[in-house]
């Protein structure tokens, strides 16, 4: 099997933003591993004799409006941010690739049917699109998931479709449906393979929109619910105290800055690596 | 083009901008939260309304002052008999409405038979309820007959919903309010403002104010970057008590903490299951602990044992009625059946004070077993779905409206309560007019309150005043929902 990514990976080499990206997205995955077991408090606990405190020895990054730990309630937030994100971008692509390949296989009517539709998705603006699905379903992570992961269908679908066109016209297609094999075999055993550096690059790209998008949803109250903790949650409770505490804007917010960054660096060190051809086409 | 234009008007506009500033300044902008839905107090319990009209647009007979004491206002004075049915009030001379018509005892007449008329959308209509007649005996006199004795009566005339409109004008009240006040409605732009004019021909003293506007800014945040940019001179009730120091610490400004009569509760389903077992609504007063409540609310409110203002005479320190005490909740959950606690929705509206108290409270309740989930909620969800259709678990508000532990006589409020012992002591009230007897009454009251737990009751909203430091005569306290402008002035 032939893929374009071993030959574009020997050529480019890992670039600097792709480890510093690397990096950052490992130290975000391991925070939120360490959170499952252990965070230095209880993140819901609250302690009103210890509220509003700035950064100190016995809290790292301070105390919220009611006592809880801010550097706890960010490890823990994070958690609410990878499940989001991971399940976002996860029914993105397990409704959205097979769409785009049908399309890419079918062409026709499908095809126009599909693309269509992903038309008229993108023809609203997400955040907008996500407030009416949540304010329809109600507020809740479960509702922001769908809200997100509806978006991502269209993004996965076209992508897909694009990056599978031309490979439908390769020769070795030829050879597969000389040999016998059915557009949807071929579609699953040969476009795949050959398409995934793209899906790889995009699914990072688009989880860090998710996480983007679930701490907007929180922010304006519709993800996740008190007391789970969420990064948008404690932006969303700072905003009135900016001047008191300004540290409880500084921290979740680096914190979504960070990670965002992170998995884009990310994304476009891949990109590079992977298919350097695509550096005008993805982002 | 139009940039230029406006270049040259603005220039051009710089010599009379600058003329009025070197005397007095004349004219006030107003902050508030809230924008009301229209603008005719006699027909919404909303208190934004109130807020804007009140004294200023609109006066009732009496009127309630500062201090919450009882004033006269279009009724110069008023005999009451010596059992306390029948009252004549003498009416002002020379008192017209704004669109000139003149004010007269059928006027008065006419305001309190559409409050009282079937089909009335007066939100206070217990008001009138002892109301049996009312005649004008001349146009300066009028006689209310009264079907027992109302100690409140001439409390309740000062009230909003009481005050006196004009047959031509009632019907228009909601968008072009027609009053007999010192300010004459100018115009309203729906959600941005309300401006009032000075009224030339006011009976009273005409007051220091010749403009004043009425701003809506729902934003707190906002709402403090308007003040700081002298957009707004005040804000009578800044939902943000996070943002005192940073006035107080200004020199231009003036910061007055007073109370409301917003007594903040956790309003809890007594007609529903769990809660209507008194042992789990007891079980719920010993779980909440009002000072950690009341710390997240920046310390600036007063706690209270049932639904009273502290500010009252009659009011009785209840606050120990049911102390913190997780245990003694967990052994009366256990009495009550519900030994692994059990789960309950609480619907928060937007403001910030029920929606950082229901955090602390979800904590609270859930050290006894209780688990309960966070349902936030817009006000017209709230109105629609608590108030209206005491479709909810549990809520926090606050409840503003002066003298109002009455709602707890009534059938078909959202709380669910019915004892008929309050009833009877509400009863006994309403037709006792001797003070002291009264003030035992209201004291009675507070106690069935507080050890039937109806509701959690947390504390007294505090009114957080900020103004321009050189404007006098607004509110420190809001005995009655209004923002009363006609003493306000700028210190030269």
């Amino acid at each position: 099997m032939s893929t374009d990514a071993a030959a574009a990976g020997a050529g480019s080499g890992a670039s600097a933003g792709l480890v510093i990206g690397l990096a950052m997205t490992a130290t975000f995955l391991a925070v939120a591993l360490v959170a499952l077991a252990w965070t230095p408090y209880d993140p819901v606990a609250m302690n009103m004799a210890d509220r509003l405190q700035g950064p100190s020895r016995a809290h790292w990054l301070g105390t919220d409006l009611y006592g809880r730990d801010v550097l706890s309630m960010i490890m823990a937030g994070s958690h609410n941010s990878v499940l989001v994100a991971l399940v976002a971008v996860g029914i993105g692509i397990g409704i959205g690739v097979p769409l785009g390949s049908m399309a890419a296989a079918t062409r026709g009517l499908a095809d126009e049917a599909i693309m269509r539709f992903a038309d008229f998705t993108f023809a609203f603006p997400f955040i907008l699109s996500a407030v009416m699905i949540t304010a329809l379903l109600g507020p809740g992570s479960v509702n922001a998931i769908i809200a997100i992961g509806i978006f991502n269908i269209p993004v996965f679908a076209r992508v897909t479709r694009g990056a599978s066109l031309p490979v439908w016209r390769r020769d070795f297609i030829l050879a597969a449906r000389a040999a016998g094999k059915g557009r949807a075999r071929i579609a699953v055993e040969h476009v795949l393979p050959n398409i995934a550096a793209v899906l790889i690059v995009q699914a990072t790209i688009q989880f860090a929109l998710a996480i983007l998008g679930e701490a907007a949803l929180s922010y304006l109250g519709l993800g996740a619910q008190p007391p789970a903790p969420s990064w948008g949650k404690m932006l969303n409770e700072a905003q009135t105290l900016v001047a008191v505490a300004p540290h409880l804007v500084v921290f979740p917010g680096l914190a979504i800055v960070l990670t965002v960054l992170g998995l884009n660096l990310l994304g476009d060190g891949l990109r590079d690596l992977l298919d350097p051809r695509l550096r005008t086409r993805v982002g | 083009m139009t940039l230029i234009f406006r270049i040259a008007a603005i220039l051009a506009a710089l010599p009379f901008l600058a003329a009025p500033a070197l005397a007095a300044k004349d004219t006030l902008t107003m902050g508030m939260t809230l924008e009301p839905p229209h603008l005719d107090p006699t027909a919404t319990a909303a208190a934004a309304t109130d807020e804007v009209v009140y004294a200023n647009v609109f006066e009732g007979l009496t009127r309630i002052d500062a201090a919450g004491a009882v004033q006269p206002a279009l009724a110069a004075s008023w005999d009451v008999t010596e059992d306390g049915t029948v009252y004549t009030f003498h009416l002002r001379e020379g008192v017209s409405f704004h669109d000139g018509t003149q004010f007269d005892a059928e006027d008065v007449v006419f305001s309190f038979e559409r409050a009282m008329a079937e089909g009335s959308v007066n939100a206070q209509k217990q008001i009138f309820e002892p109301i049996e007649a009312v005649e004008a005996l001349d146009p300066r006199t009028v006689k209310v007959t009264l079907r027992r004795p109302t100690g409140s009566f001439l409390f309740d005339l000062g009230w909003g919903d009481a005050v006196i409109v004009a047959p031509e004008s009632a019907d228009a009240n909601r968008s072009a309010p027609v009053g007999t006040g010192p300010f004459r409605f100018e115009r309203r732009v729906a959600g941005d403002r309300v401006e009032l004019t000075r009224f030339e021909d006011y009976w009273g003293e005409a007051p220091a104010l010749a403009r004043a506007t009425f701003k809506f800014i729902p934003d707190s945040a906002a709402a403090a970057a308007a003040l700081l940019a002298g957009d707004i001179d005040a804000f009578a009730n800044l939902p943000a008590p996070e943002l005192v120091p940073q006035f107080e610490a200004d020199p231009r400004f003036t910061v007055e903490i007073g109370v409301t009569e917003g007594e903040t509760i956790l309003a809890m389903n007594n007609a529903r299951e769990p809660f209507s077992n008194l042992k789990v609504r007891q079980a719920i007063s010993h779980a909440l602990n009002r000072d950690a409540i009341i710390q997240a609310d920046f310390d600036y409110g007063t706690p209270i044992g049932s639904h009273f203002s502290p500010v009252h005479p009659a009011y009785v320190d209840l606050t120990g009625t049911y102390p913190h005490d997780v245990e003694k909740a967990k052994a009366l959950l256990r009495e009550a059946g519900y030994a692994e606690g059990f789960e309950a929705t609480l619907k928060l509206p937007p403001p910030n004070y029920a929606r950082r108290a229901g955090e602390i409270i979800q904590q609270q309740l859930a050290q006894v077993g209780i688990t309960v989930e966070i349902v936030p909620v817009e006000w017209a969800q709230w109105l629609e779905q608590v108030f209206k259709g005491a479709d909810y678990d549990m809520t926090v508000i606050a409840h503003t409206e002066p003298m109002d532990i009455g709602i707890y006589a009534r059938d078909d409020y959202y709380f669910g309560y019915d004892s008929a012992e309050f009833d009877g002591v509400m009863e006994e009230l309403s037709a006792e007019a001797d003070e002291g007897r009264r003030h035992e009454l209201m004291a009675e009251a507070q106690r069935i309150l507080a050890e039937d737990a109806v509701n959690g009751f947390l504390y007294q909203l505090p009114k957080i005043g900020v103004w321009n430091a050189a404007v006098e005569g607004l509110w420190r306290n809001t005995p009655i929902q209004a923002n009363d402008l006609t003493e306000v002035r700028w210190r030269e």
